[in-house]
């Protein structure tokens, strides 16, 4: 068995030995069922839900607010990065503010911005955006940082024009870091939108957690729960297995 | 004379102000207090018990669950990171969970521990775990192994070897590590008493929102930022020593 082999198998066993753990002591009683439903019955829970329809709008809602903050915040973070990577005062300005901007609880402003948007989709789209462009704006300053400089030279010697510079040499070769940051951008998106529908919202899944938790439907809740969480697992760790491709494919050239 | 960055400095304190100011324009008393009022009310608040009472709430949960995260992030990451094939393993793992809305889990850190701090703290804690464990762990893989080589050559018990080299080896990193930490598992805390609690200052701010004290609202707001903001430049100083 190879070494990726093995570490595939242990991560799998790990997941299956922990889920089967949880199973039992939910099962033998040693976890009260009011504080926890065995996670087979969680499953049965999000297939139901799914299946009756119950949440599709619930998701279609906050998916289609957690793309719109995610395109927003990695155009306006891209731009941002790009603007700051050419102008080096307005980047050493910025610079502290970057650093620490990730040190304010961004969620803070959320009650402000149910304030000045309204209890609609904006507010949360706003948040998604105020968490998630950032990260981008980082990643992107990042991924131009480390664009060596002779490849900007070879554009000059071909006499590229600016926006072929850019697609077929700088982009390309600041992909890494703008992956890291698109990773980041979403996973915060999806946090942000999520946390909103949380406390303060009239609909969307996280509200539908919130709610279900409120009117004590553990099964509605444990269902949604799960249905987030694997979510959230499966996309990054399709983003993440591109990232590896993208790597390995740069150490081999 | 004043240097350019000093200059700068002030130029993006002011956009920042404007910035404040014009969405004070355009949202209007409503919604947010204007930079001068917040100030005025802010050192007002500083000046009421009814503050610090909820201030020493939230910190009385945050420093519990920072120093939980901080110990447990350290200590996992040392034991992970010296091991190849387990860091391998739970890296990825790490990394996901880093990445799921962790908000969604509040109801059964509700369920398990009860109203109060416990679950404040509990909450906190897998905020700020994680990154700590993932910095930590990066930081002693990239220890260059002839250090754990000559531990071993002096004879060092694990505990020796922990304590004496690999920690003083990783330090910048976990500094590092501890700052994101910081701020997540602050995160972490007002997230909580966002949603299920009686005090704190997560509470006064959403509060603030149910009784239309929008004062109230802006000014704490502000006093977290400036909380955090100067914590992260504490932290950030000691990291570039």
């Amino acid at each position: 068995m190879s070494r990726r082999a093995a570490i595939q198998c242990t991560r799998i066993a790990i997941a299956i030995i922990g889920v089967g753990l949880l199973e039992a002591l939910c099962r033998s009683g040693i976890i009260n069922e009011r504080t926890m439903i065995p996670p087979s019955e969680m499953a049965g829970a999000m297939i139901g839900l799914l299946a009756s329809g119950e949440i599709t709008g619930d998701i279609a809602r906050t998916f289609s607010t957690v793309a719109l903050a995610f395109v927003i915040a990695v155009a306006l973070g891209f731009a941002t990065g790009a603007v700051l990577h050419e102008f080096r005062r307005a980047r050493r300005a910025a610079d502290p503010l970057l650093a620490s901007y990730y040190a304010v609880p961004v969620f803070v402003f959320y009650p402000l911005l149910v304030a000045l948007f309204g209890l609609n989709i904006l507010p949360l789209v706003a948040i998604g955006v105020l968490a998630a462009a950032p990260a981008m704006t980082i990643g992107t300053l990042t991924g131009f940082d480390r664009v060596p400089r002779v490849l900007r030279k070879v554009a000059r010697a071909h006499r590229l024009g600016a926006a072929r510079t850019l697609f077929l040499v700088v982009l390309p070769a600041a992909m890494p870091g703008l992956l890291g940051g698109l990773k980041l951008a979403l996973a915060y998106a999806f946090i942000g939108v999520i946390a909103g529908e949380f406390i303060l919202s009239s609909g969307g899944l996280g509200y539908g957690i919130a709610f279900a938790y409120d009117s004590f439907d553990n099964r509605g809740m444990y269902g949604r729960m799960l249905f987030v969480l694997l979510v959230a697992i499966v996309a990054n760790g399709i983003l993440a297995a591109w990232e590896t491709r993208l790597l390995h494919r740069r150490t081999r050239a | 004379m004043i240097g350019t960055r000093t200059l700068d400095a002030l130029v993006v304190g002011v956009v920042l102000l404007v910035v404040w100011e014009a969405l004070f324009a355009w949202a209007g008393a409503v919604a947010i207090t204007p930079p001068l009022a917040t100030f005025r009310y802010a050192i007002g608040l500083l000046g009421s018990g009814f503050f610090w009472s909820n201030a020493a709430a939230t910190m009385e949960a945050f420093a519990a669950a920072l120093a939980i995260a901080a110990v447990g992030g350290v200590a996992l990451g040392i034991a992970l990171g010296l091991r190849r094939f387990a860091s391998d393993v739970a890296e990825p793992i790490l990394a996901s969970l880093y990445t799921i809305p962790k908000v969604t889990l509040y109801p059964v850190m509700l369920l398990v521990f009860g109203l109060g701090i416990s679950a404040k703290v509990a909450f906190g804690v897998i905020h700020g775990i994680v990154p700590i464990t993932l910095t930590t762990l990066a930081a002693v893989k990239a220890i260059p192994p002839v250090y754990v080589r000559a531990a071993r050559a002096m004879r060092l018990t694990p505990w020796q070897t922990a304590v004496r080299v690999l920690a003083p080896a990783a330090l910048p990193e976990i500094v590092g590590g501890l700052r994101i930490g910081f701020s997540i598992t602050l995160l972490g805390v007002l997230i909580g008493e966002m949603f299920a609690s009686q005090r704190g200052l997560g509470f006064l701010i959403l509060n603030g929102i149910g009784s239309h004290n929008v004062p109230m609202t802006t000014a704490v707001t502000l006093l977290v930022i400036v909380f955090a903001v100067a914590a992260n430049g504490a932290l950030l100083m000691l990291d570039r020593r």
